[in-house]
């Protein structure tokens, strides 16, 4: 009991660790690459100096999220005189927090043996015995259900900030995020159901296992493969519910200043924005996990890698766990990094296309491809 | 009841699209490939240790590629010994319209033909607007504007003053355009300079003017 206590503690550090260290990182990230998209430099002005010294560390400007980080807690907390001033206060916290819960189901790493990792201890390794733990903080079988249902949460966040202003601009910007994470969960859902049709579960770790055989003999099973609209459809339904360029309307700032946040400063505000970095990354995480083969190589299981079905390369299982806990952040990393490609380059869509395009075009597809999904499931069936 | 439904204003141009941009996902796909491809190209330059954006790191690192007519900053011209040839007259001062420039006036009794000189001479940059009227003004063709750009970046504005001592810094033989001393300027005398400074653009003729002012005297 007390073994699982410890390994789960560790699983929850280091989630942690890995959200709030992307929504860090990607606020630099996101920096850095639009100034390499346009030519230019990036913030690079930020610098620690080694005390007593003249040495200043830039370290191509990582440290302007410190900086931004001490700016907005030394901030002045304005408040304005809401007449709901308990849901202005908690409406930053549950933006935020369902944004963390919903990594709690995404795993980011096989199945893990601490006896065997911890051989050189022997005490150790006897004291775990022959216990095994998927790597994820909570194995559930409703995992993708959970998903969608603390990504929904957000909303009502977003809603409880515009309302709870007293302004008419946050109010505004909450209607659009009301209408538009409404409009887009709904394709999301719906782009999800073709995977869970071939697939046949919800669970995320079988999701991930079964993404490490092969199709047709050469390609990866990746879900990317199987349902290409599928993934195209859900990565611009994802970033539509992140309520990014170019679907940025609920806090478009030519228009709504910004938006449902637009009486918030300092830290709350500061909350607002790291929700959104993070969830950047928890889009990313998701769409590893349904359709880039999750926290594998293509062809590697939790054993090492099996070509062709009868080639094996076996791994130790030290290696096995660094190399999924390494892919997966890459894969994450990489996929973040798409969409701060698409949030530099689409211009913002105006209001009535945002919905025109989720209910006119989006939908429609989603359906066709899910009855085609489904035709094609059943006939194999058969 | 026979209210019309709301139709959308049709603009005189609404853009007309082909059925391939109006599937969007090619269109963007293109779009993503035009920014995309210029974050690898500029991504490799990178990491080859090139340096892949166009933007100078100033105030480390200045362009060097000024126009040629640039207004960047003030010079004071000088005279054959190297004294400015500034004769502390104020009109830079009351014409300049940001009211940027400062000049103490001092007797040098050992100069009979300029007896005054500036013993200060100095510039605000902080509000100064490059407009190039003090150049405009000047009788003696005593300030001018060179493309190069001041050390000016500084914590505060004490010191983003230009002193006589920069402004002097200027190398009269290395400006191709404007030569100083105009040729045979320098032999006819202080009497004199003031004319054959007033030519002195255009460098071939700065002879025939000193033959001409000669023959004028005679």
């Amino acid at each position: 009991m007390i073994q699982d206590l410890v390994v789960y503690a560790v699983y929850i550090g280091y989630a942690l660790a890995v959200l709030m260290g992307f929504g860090t990182i990607l606020t630099w990230v996101e920096r850095k690459q639009a100034a390499v998209m346009s030519d230019r430099i990036g913030a690079n002005r930020a610098y620690i100096r080694i005390p007593f010294t003249q040495v200043k560390l830039i370290w191509l400007g990582l440290f302007h999220g410190i900086a931004d980080g001490i700016k907005m807690l030394l901030k002045e907390d304005w408040k304005p005189r809401s007449y709901d001033w308990y849901a202005y206060a908690v409406a930053p916290w549950v933006v935020f927090t369902p944004v963390l819960l919903v990594f709690a189901v995404i795993p980011f790493g096989g199945i893990l043996n601490p006896a065997k990792l911890l051989q050189g201890i022997p005490a150790a390794a006897a004291w775990f015995g022959d216990r095994t733990y998927p790597m994820q903080i909570a194995r559930l079988d409703a995992g993708l259900l959970i998903v969608f249902a603390f990504g929904g949460m957000s909303i009502i966040g977003a809603m409880l900030a515009g309302w709870s202003s007293a302004n008419k601009f946050s109010m505004l910007g909450a209607l659009r995020a009301g209408s538009q994470m409404i409009s887009y969960e709904l394709i999301m859902g719906l782009t999800v159901l073709g995977l869970i049709l071939i697939y046949g579960t919800v669970d995320l770790t079988t999701i991930v296992q079964q993404q490490s055989s092969t199709l047709l003999g050469f390609l990866p099973a990746w879900g990317i493969f199987l349902q290409p609209f599928a993934a195209t459809l859900f990565l611009a339904a994802a970033i539509a519910e992140n309520k990014r360029i170019p679907f940025d309307l609920p806090e478009a700032e030519s228009e709504l200043i910004a938006g449902f946040y637009t009486e918030y400063s300092a830290m709350k505000m500061g909350l607002f924005m790291f929700a959104e970095f993070i969830e950047i990354a928890i889009v990313a995480a998701l769409f590893t996990t349904l359709f880039l083969g999750g926290y594998n190589l293509p062809f590697m299981t939790d054993d090492g890698f099996v070509f062709r079905g009868d080639l094996v390369l076996p791994m130790s299982h030290g290696a096995v766990v660094v190399t999924q806990l390494v892919v997966f952040l890459a894969k994450v990393l990489l996929i973040a990094s798409f969409q701060i490609l698409i949030r530099w380059s689409l211009p913002r869509f105006r209001y009535d296309q945002v919905l025109m395009f989720a209910w006119k075009f989006m939908l429609p597809l989603t359906l066709v491809n899910l009855t085609v999904t489904a035709v094609l499931a059943w006939s194999n069936q058969g | 009841m026979n209210k019309k439904p709301y139709q959308r204003k049709v603009y005189w141009n609404a853009p007309t699209l082909t059925w391939w941009e109006r599937a969007y996902l090619f269109e963007i796909l293109r779009g993503l490939g035009i920014t995309g491809g210029v974050f690898l190209r500029n991504m490799w330059k990178w990491m080859t240790f090139r340096k892949g954006a166009l933007t100078t790191y100033y105030p480390e690192e200045t362009r060097a590629d000024y126009a040629q007519n640039n207004r960047g900053k003030h010079v004071l011209t000088q005279r054959p010994d190297g004294r400015p040839q500034c004769i502390a007259c104020n009109m830079c001062a009351t014409v300049c319209p940001a009211q940027v420039i400062e000049i103490d006036a001092a007797f040098d009794p050992d100069d009979a033909a300029h007896p005054k000189y500036p013993s200060r001479f100095e510039i605000d940059y902080s509000r100064c607007i490059f407009c190039g009227l003090c150049v405009e003004a000047c009788p003696e063709d005593a300030i001018r504007m060179v493309k190069e750009v001041p050390e000016l970046p500084s914590a505060d504005r004490e010191h983003m003053w230009l002193k006589l001592d920069e402004l002097l810094q200027w190398k009269p033989q290395s400006d191709v355009a404007k030569p100083y001393p105009a040729k045979g300027a320098a032999s006819v005398g202080p009497a004199s300079a003031g004319l054959g400074k007033s030519t002195g653009h255009k460098p071939p003729e700065g002879g025939t003017t000193a033959t001409r002012a000669k023959g004028a005297a005679a």
